[in-house]
Parts: C-alpha cells; sequence; structure tokens
C-alpha cells in the first residue's frame, strides 16, 4: 500500500531535467552498462568513452539515457559531467552521496536514483575490465552495486510473474 | 535532513505563457464565482455558531440546512440524512469504520479492488481487528465482475463497497445490478458507494440505485477543500469516529465550516445547472488526439457512455510518468501519474495494476481531468504539449528504441 509524499526538487535537478548533459546513446562505446529495470520504473545506460593515458584508463567522454523520474536524469546527467576526464580508477570512488550532494541533496525516497546512476558506471567500469581486472577494483560488489541489483531482483522477487513487455 | 527550498524550485521552475489545469483528482480549481459567494460568510453573515441562538448562528444555520437542501434534491433524497464532514476521505471512512462500529459484531466485508484508499485502508484496519476482507477483481476495464460478487455475498457478509465511478480510470459501475445482487443474496449488507467521482457527471439517485450510504467530495465538484458528504439511508446506524461538542451534525462534532459549504453549494448549483454534455465532447478531442498523434500508447479503462465524461487516462510507454508530469508542468500543462515514482515504495498505482496492466503501462501513465471551464483551445495546447514531452523524454529513453 503505498502512500504519496510530497516530492520537492531542488532547482539543479529541475535545471538538469530541463537541459540535460551528455544525453544520448554512444555509437561504439569502449564500456557500457545498464542498471535499474522498467518495472521499479528506473533504467540508466552508461556508455563510456575511454582511451589509454600513460598509466591510466581515461574517460573521455560519458554519455547516458535514462528511463525514469526527474531525479534519475538529472542524477545520470551530472554523473556524466563528474567522470568526464577522470581516471577509471579515480571514477571508481564517486559515490552516490557525492552525486546527491551535486544535485544539492536528494529526497529519501529519491536516493536509489543515485544509487542506481553510481551503480551503473561501477557495472561499465567492471565491463571494461572484463578480461583483465586491475588492483585497484575489488573483487566482491561493493555496497552501492548491491543496492543496484537488490533494487533490480526485489522487484523481480515481488512482482516477476506480473512483469511482462510489450 | 534534507530540506529544499520550495520557493527556490518555483523561481527555477517559472511562469509558463499558457496553463492548462488538469490535475482536478487531486485538488481543484475553484471558479470566482463559488469564491465570490464563500466570502461574505467569513466576516459579514453567518459567521456564527450554527448551534447557537444568535443571529449569525442562525444565518449559518441556515447555510447547513440549505445546503443540506440543495445536495438532497441532486440525490433525491431527504436532506435530514444529509450529513456534512471536512472531506471525501473523511466520508468514507466515517462510512466504514461507523457503521461497522455500530454494528458491534465482526462479518466479512467485500470491496472491488480499485476503490480509493480511503476506503481500501479502512477496510484493511477493520481486517486487522477480525473482520474478514474479500478484494474482488475487476476486468481490464475496471468493471466489477457481477458473477463474482454473487458468489462472494453470503450470510457473514455485513459490508459491500463498491465505487460509482472509480477516480483513475473513469469507469462507471454498473451499481444498480450490483447492489440488486447483493441485497438478493443477504438483504442486510450495508452497502456503502463512494460516488466522488460520480457527482455531477453521471445520474445518482441513491434510493432508487438502493444503495445505504453514498460519499461526495466538494472539490470534486470545483467546490472548496474542506467539505465531504455521506448520505445515511434511514435505519442505517453510524457510529461518530470523532467525539466532541456542540454540533449540528450528529456524525461530525465542532463547529461546521460555513464558508465552505456555502461554496460547496454554489458548486452543486453550478454543476446541476450546466450539465456535462461539453465536457464528454473534449474527453474524447483529448484521447482522441494524443492516440492519434502519439505511437505506442494506451487508454486505461472503458471509452464511450461507460467512462466517467472528464475522465482522460492514457499510458504512454517507454516514459516513465512523473518525469512527464514535471516536463509537462514546466510547460504549464498540470497533471498527475500513477506512476510509483510519485509514491513512498517501488509501488505504481494499485488502479493499474488490478486492470491488469503491465509495470512500464502504470508507470507511464497520466491522469487529465477536464471540467466545463476548459476549452477546445484548451485541449488542443495541451495535446500539442504531450506530443513535444513524450517526444523528448522517449529520446532521453534506454527503452522502445529496438
Amino acid at each position: 500500500m503505498s502512500t504519496r509524499v510530497p516530492l520537492p526538487y531542488t532547482p539543479t535537478v529541475l535545471e538538469l531535467f530541463r537541459n540535460p548533459k551528455n544525453m544520448g546513446k554512444m555509437e561504439n562505446p569502449d564500456a557500457s552498462a545498464q542498471a535499474g529495470s522498467p518495472a521499479c520504473g528506473d533504467v540508466i545506460s552508461i556508455y563510456l568513452r575511454i582511451a589509454r593515458e600513460g598509466d591510466e584508463d581515461v574517460i573521455e567522454e560519458a554519455k547516458f539515457e535514462s528511463y525514469g523520474c526527474a531525479a534519475n536524469i538529472a542524477a545520470a546527467s551530472i554523473l556524466t559531467e563528474i567522470v568526464k576526464g577522470k581516471s577509471l580508477r579515480d571514477a571508481w570512488e564517486i559515490g552516490w552521496e557525492d552525486v546527491a550532494e551535486r544535485l544539492g541533496g536528494l529526497p529519501p525516497v529519491k536516493r536509489h536514483c543515485s544509487i542506481l546512476a553510481v551503480g551503473g558506471l561501477r557495472r561499465a567500469i567492471r565491463h571494461y575490465y572484463e578480461k583483465s581486472r586491475p588492483e585497484w577494483l575489488p573483487e566482491d560488489l561493493t555496497t552501492v552495486e548491491k543496492q543496484a541489483l537488490e533494487e533490480e531482483e526485489m522487484i523481480e522477487r515481488l512482482y516477476g510473474g506480473m512483469i511482462g513487455r510489450e | 535532513m534534507f530540506m529544499p527550498s520550495v520557493s527556490a524550485l518555483l523561481k527555477a521552475h517559472g511562469t509558463p505563457p499558457k496553463e492548462v489545469y488538469l490535475d482536478h483528482e487531486n485538488s481543484g480549481w475553484v471558479p470566482p464565482e463559488v469564491v465570490e459567494a464563500m466570502l461574505p460568510y467569513f466576516n459579514e453573515k453567518g459567521y456564527g455558531h450554527p448551534s447557537i441562538t444568535n443571529k449569525p448562528g442562525w444565518e449559518a444555520l441556515e447555510v447547513v440546512e440549505s445546503t443540506a437542501e440543495t445536495v438532497a434534491a441532486t440525490l433525491s433524497v431527504d436532506p435530514s440524512l444529509v450529513h456534512f464532514v471536512h472531506s471525501g476521505t473523511e466520508a468514507n471512512n466515517l462510512a466504514i469504520l461507523g457503521s461497522m462500529m455500530a454494528l458491534k459484531r465482526r462479518g466479512k466485508i467485500i470491496v472491488s479492488d480499485i476503490e480509493h484508499y480511503s476506503v481500501l485502508l479502512p477496510v484493511l484496519s477493520l481486517e486487522d481487528v477480525g473482520f474478514g476482507v474479500v478484494r474482488a477483481p475487476v476486468d481490464e476495464e475496471g468493471f466489477v465482475d457481477v458473477d463474482v460478487i454473487r458468489e462472494l455475498v453470503d450470510s457473514e457478509t455485513v459490508l459491500v463497497s463498491v465505487q460509482a465511478v472509480n477516480h483513475e480510470i473513469g469507469t462507471v459501475q454498473r451499481l444498480k445490478e450490483i447492489v440488486e445482487i447483493v441485497k438478493d443474496r443477504n438483504p442486510d449488507v450495508i452497502f456503502h458507494t463512494d460516488a466522488c467521482d460520480a457527482y455531477g457527471r453521471v445520474p445518482l439517485k441513491a434510493e432508487e440505485i438502493g444503495v445505504d450510504m453514498m460519499t461526495l467530495s466538494s472539490h470534486k465538484i470545483l467546490g472548496p477543500k474542506g467539505v465531504g458528504v455521506l448520505w445515511v439511508s434511514e435505519g442505517v446506524r453510524v457510529e461518530p469516529l470523532l467525539k466532541g461538542a456542540l454540533s449540528s451534525q450528529p456524525l461530525w462534532p465542532g463547529v461546521e465550516n460555513v464558508p465552505s459549504l456555502v461554496g460547496f453549494r454554489k458548486a452543486v448549483e453550478l454543476a446541476f445547472q450546466d450539465g456535462l454534455s461539453r465536457v464528454s465532447t473534449l474527453r474524447d478531442r483529448l484521447i482522441n488526439g494524443i492516440l492519434d498523434r502519439i505511437q505506442d500508447t494506451q487508454l486505461n479503462g472503458p471509452s464511450g457512455e461507460m467512462r466517467a465524461p472528464d475522465n482522460v487516462n492514457i499510458s504512454f510507454l517507454h516514459v516513465e510518468g512523473e518525469a512527464l508530469t514535471v516536463e509537462l508542468s514546466l510547460r504549464g500543462v498540470y497533471v498527475s501519474s500513477g506512476s510509483a515514482c510519485t509514491s513512498r515504495v517501488l509501488e505504481p498505482s494499485h488502479v493499474m495494476l488490478a486492470i491488469g496492466k503491465d509495470y512500464e503501462a502504470a508507470h507511464g501513465s497520466l491522469l487529465f481531468k477536464l471540467t466545463r471551464y476548459h476549452s477546445k483551445g484548451d485541449v488542443d495546447y495541451v495535446v500539442d504539449q504531450v506530443v513535444e514531452s513524450v517526444g523528448r523524454l522517449r529520446e532521453i529513453s534506454p527503452l522502445g528504441k529496438g
């Protein structure tokens, strides 16, 4: 049984929703991943263009697609801005709190948007290192990755039989 | 704690050049003539207490009585059985909890699966104290299956509550037929109907339909917020849920909200004088405008005469409804959505799920409610803005791109 709660947004969320940066699919990305599910009303796709600079793999370009609420679109947009020019090692360290902070804060009920964006980024980074994992990349899933996975699995568990796509 | 500034949000939002309000499901715009009728009752007359023996009190009592008479005339019932409370939510709670308190025994309660939360939640709280509760399924257009109702009603059944018109998808139930079947199976059953979305839209002669209790809400017919009605048939006992002093209302203590009653009375007069045929023309213009111009859309609920004349509910696949409400708001079109993203848990509208919509259709649904104050031009503007908004959000969405 759900009850509605007031959902004020910050002006930053509204502005990014109105004019998202780095929006759209990337052709032939070096790494990409999707997080969330249509069933829970949130899907974020992250696309990365990566180049080798010295000892580091650096994100040259990041793009996103989002099926979700205004906060979801804003979170994905700001994340693609934050990671641009960062090494994958540094990008890995970005937490969902960083994204929420850059948005001017998120109401508790919208935190999963930020978690999903960061979860998607980390999934894309893992995808890039599928064949050879650098030492700094933890073997086990981090909390935020688990949370993203939990959201996907929870909805499957709760409503598995009912989810259908057109 | 996250405490964003709503005033900063409003400043960032700005005021769009044209605004069309269609969120009459959740709260209403009130016509100027209704507001005008209310104003003298704050400080010129009728500001007294209807139960006190002085002139301002009698003026207030006159308002309470004439409002009851106005409402009673529209339902073809006795004005003394029209009870005022402070919202439709309160009237539904009073009907369900109050009648069951008066009954002084447990039994089985049957409700349709698509009732408003102000019916479902009090019923579920009765389940916690020993009542049996059955949610009767509906078909894909929201119609209650009368054969299922026939099977469900038994000697243990004490209460049945079925909406006259669904608040989200506009389904006009075959209420008289349902009541007949219920009473035929067990004449002692109390039948309540939440008629908030039916009042002023479909014929509602309470006694002819055969119900025992009926809920109405002022804001759903463009009256002010803060007035609900529970009509209770003669002989049906209801305990007041709130206890207090002095009131002309046996089921609600405290001083009556006289200015709002005046506004409600005016809203009722206007609603019944103007008729709604023009609204159903606008409804079909909006439905067809959207369905013709946007791919991957679904009308939720029935079409034609069995749909409320003011209700439009459409799912837009591959986009999420809350984002659509924000996008449309920036363009001056104010609507609501059945998306989970507007709720506390990851669960979209129970009405959409009950009519068998998948999650994407439920998340991507928008609810528009028209009034006789809207014009063709408003509807055409809304269609244009919806076309552009859905287009933009589908561009952002990874779904539906093959």
